[in-house]
């Protein structure tokens, strides 16, 4: 995974509230074998007409949002499917950063795996930066993982909180794959403790 | 002695492999259960960093999501090319790495969260992963169960262990019994109506009370599976009799006096008096009606009985959120949901897919036949409950109702295969989502009990099971 760094970028607003897994990555497009290639379809149904062209009003489609790294979204953003396609296609699209007042748990969990860095901020916090996100190119919202602070274009700070082994994950680039193999001596204890245990396990 | 303690903190307790200082846990998965949509990237995974899965003995892995459920199913062209290369990748994969597996044409096959139950995979106490948000049905057994991303499919693969910190705990009490017409579908989704989707979000539940003790396993796996749609991690029961009855002498559960130990540790595995839960739900059991989704939530959920709300009825965002879901469902702010009308029945899925659905879906159907125009579908969770079904009867009332009937696997719910609606077709399904686009783009869900699918399917209008008298 590559390191995260700061972003300082055009935000797209979608206040929209439980924006679903399901709108970010209809299920069609699940039927990949691979990781990549799924920016293009982000947000496919709000995003293309059934005929492929584009909806113009759909935010990501104007002009100012189309290189947004930035999503500020309406509260419990990425709910329902587990599909980490989601994460993969954010990611691909080359949105890095959502920012909204809560997030569906197993979506938070994915987009740490993905670079991609979820911010929960206060509802007021929100709201500014929504605000923002609506002037466009006119504003530039900005990101420091390393101080855990996200600047509206007018040089408010808010400060976010981050669990900090995630944030140690998402700065250095690591494989959580091979940090955990760091402890394969507890996995094995555990195992063979629980053999004797419980070994209908 | 120690503080008292909840079934979630046992079963947390007794998984924890390590933990660091600031809490980040590497908790210990007792079965991991994959199937083909999400698995195939983790293996690849796997293969590029020269890595093998670490207990393919705990490891399932069953096609559902992406199979046709159509009889003639076993005939290639039945499938889009992508399709079929991400099946065959998951019968690559199983054969590569050694774990368990029931492939299509296996009786056993079916949706994998009705599967590792049937099959003794699942049992109390247990921890167990899939790459779906619906394994929080595997904690009607009071094991600890929940859906996880394809990274985490990896890394459990690959190490037996997730990354976890802990959640907080939230009772959920349903007091009293079940009015007639109403079943453990309404609960969940009353559940749902009552917490918001994200009223869950960083808790695991626990579900308890009388009416949750009187539902049987198959019901009790219904409320569980829909945790996930009031955001929790995970839904918890703890186990009982119907529990040990329901596991003993399926295929893969203990035997002997192996089974003899694990029953004395399953009775361990409830909440101790006095122990702390952060949040505290109480709903009357009398008080839930036979229920239907309306929105585009599945906390857009009210009795069959009331009409649909207007926007004006909420605040702040889930104002615009109403809006955009009258428009996308078709429905105007005022109008009865009884006169709803209905053109497809979608009667399957993990929620609602087990026989005793079938049976309850059948005993409204005998005798009846589905409205002039009616598509109507029945997908049993599994080969196993496709057999049994036939068995018993129920498949011929289907057929003579008019339903289709087909074979194992999710279609409908999330419509991978061809089994989708077309745009603005209005469906009642038995499954777990109604959000926009889920069942087919375009396409209008409304989430209910399997009876009351049934009775839609007769009426062609959403209707209320407590008042059904079928055709004369």
């Amino acid at each position: 995974m590559d390191k995260f760094t700061n972003v300082s970028g055009v935000a797209a607003p979608m206040p929209l509230v439980n924006i679903d897994t399901d709108m970010i990555i209809p299920k069609q497009f699940l039927k990949t074998i691979k990781r990549s290639g799924l920016g293009v379809n982000l947000f496919d149904e709000m995003r293309y007409n059934a005929d492929g062209s584009e909806i113009a009003d759909f935010v990501l489609n104007q002009p100012a949002y189309r290189n947004a790294e930035i999503i500020v979204a309406g509260e419990n953003f990425g709910c329902g499917s587990s599909r980490e396609h989601a994460p993969w296609a954010l990611k691909d699209f080359g949105v890095s950063v959502v920012i909204s007042e809560s997030f569906a748990d197993i979506f938070y969990n994915n987009c740490f795996k993905n670079g991609i860095l979820p911010i929960m901020l206060p509802k007021e916090a929100v709201e500014t930066l929504m605000d923002d996100a609506t002037k466009g190119e006119n504003a530039r919202i900005s990101v420091d993982l390393e101080n855990q602070t996200v600047s509206a274009t007018d040089g408010t700070e808010f400060a976010f909180e981050v669990d900090a082994f995630k944030k140690h994950c998402l700065l250095n680039g690591l494989d959580d794959i091979g940090l955990t193999y760091q402890k394969i001596d507890a996995i094995d204890a555990f195992e063979k403790a629980q053999a004797e245990k419980t070994p209908w396990l | 002695m120690s503080a008292p303690k909840t079934l979630y903190d046992k079963i947390w307790d007794a998984h924890v492999a390590d933990e660091a200082e600031d809490g980040t846990c590497l908790l210990y998965i007792d079965r991991h259960l994959v199937h083909e949509v999400t698995s195939p990237q983790a293996f690849e995974g796997l293969r590029m960093a020269g890595r093998t899965v670490r207990a393919p003995e705990k490891t399932i892995a069953v096609p559902d999501h992406n199979v046709p459920t159509t009889l003639d199913r076993a005939d290639p062209a039945t499938m889009t090319e992508d399709s079929r290369i991400q099946v065959e990748a998951l019968d690559k994969n199983a054969k590569e790495f050694g774990v368990h597996y029931y492939p299509v044409s296996d009786v056993r096959q079916g949706i994998v969260h009705i599967v590792g139950p049937e099959q003794g995979w699942t049992l109390p106490g247990m921890t167990v992963v899939c790459g779906d948000s619906h394994t929080a049905t595997h904690g009607a057994f009071g094991a600890l169960a929940h859906g996880i991303g394809t990274s985490e499919v990896e890394h459990v693969l690959a190490t037996q262990t997730l990354i976890q910190k802990k959640s907080k705990n939230m009772k959920v009490e349903i007091t009293g019994s079940l009015r007639p017409g109403v079943t453990a579908k309404d609960i969940t989704m009353n559940v749902i109506g009552k917490t918001g989707t994200a009223g869950g979000t960083g808790f695991v539940i626990e579900y308890c009370g009388q009416a949750i003790e009187e539902l049987s396993m198959e019901g009790r796996m219904t409320v569980c599976n829909m945790a996930i749609e009031g955001g929790a991690r995970a839904g918890l029961i703890a186990p009982d009799q119907k529990t040990f009855d329901y596991c003993n002498g399926r295929p893969n559960a203990p035997k002997g006096a192996e089974w003899d130990a694990a029953l004395e540790n399953w009775k361990t595995l409830f909440t101790d008096e006095g122990a702390h839960f952060d949040e505290v739900i109480t709903i009357k059991g009398e008080d839930i009606a036979p229920s239907v989704t309306w929105g585009t939530s599945p906390e857009d959920v009210l009795p069959i009985d009331a009409l649909v709300p207007s926007p004006s009825d909420f605040t702040g965002g889930k104002v615009a959120a109403v809006e955009r879901a009258l428009a996308y469902m078709g429905l105007e702010a005022g109008q009865k949901l009884t006169d709803v009308k209905i053109d497809t029945v979608f009667i399957g899925s993990c929620t609602n897919g087990r026989i005793e659905d079938l049976r309850a879906a059948a005993g409204v159907l005998k005798g009846q036949k589905i409205k002039d125009g009616m598509r109507a579908m029945v997908v049993p969770g599994s080969g196993l409950v496709r057999a049994q079904a036939e068995e018993e009867g129920l498949a011929q009332i289907f057929k003579d109702a008019g339903f289709e009937w087909r074979m194992a696997g999710c279609s409908m719910c999330l419509a991978m295969n061809p089994d989708q609606l077309k745009p603005e077709e209005r469906c009642a399904a038995t499954s777990n989502r109604n959000f926009e686009g889920r069942q087919g783009r375009g396409g209008r869900t409304h989430l209910v009990s399997p009876v009351m699918a049934a009775a839609a399917a007769v009426t062609g209008k959403l209707t209320d099971i407590r008042s059904f008298e079928g055709a004369a």
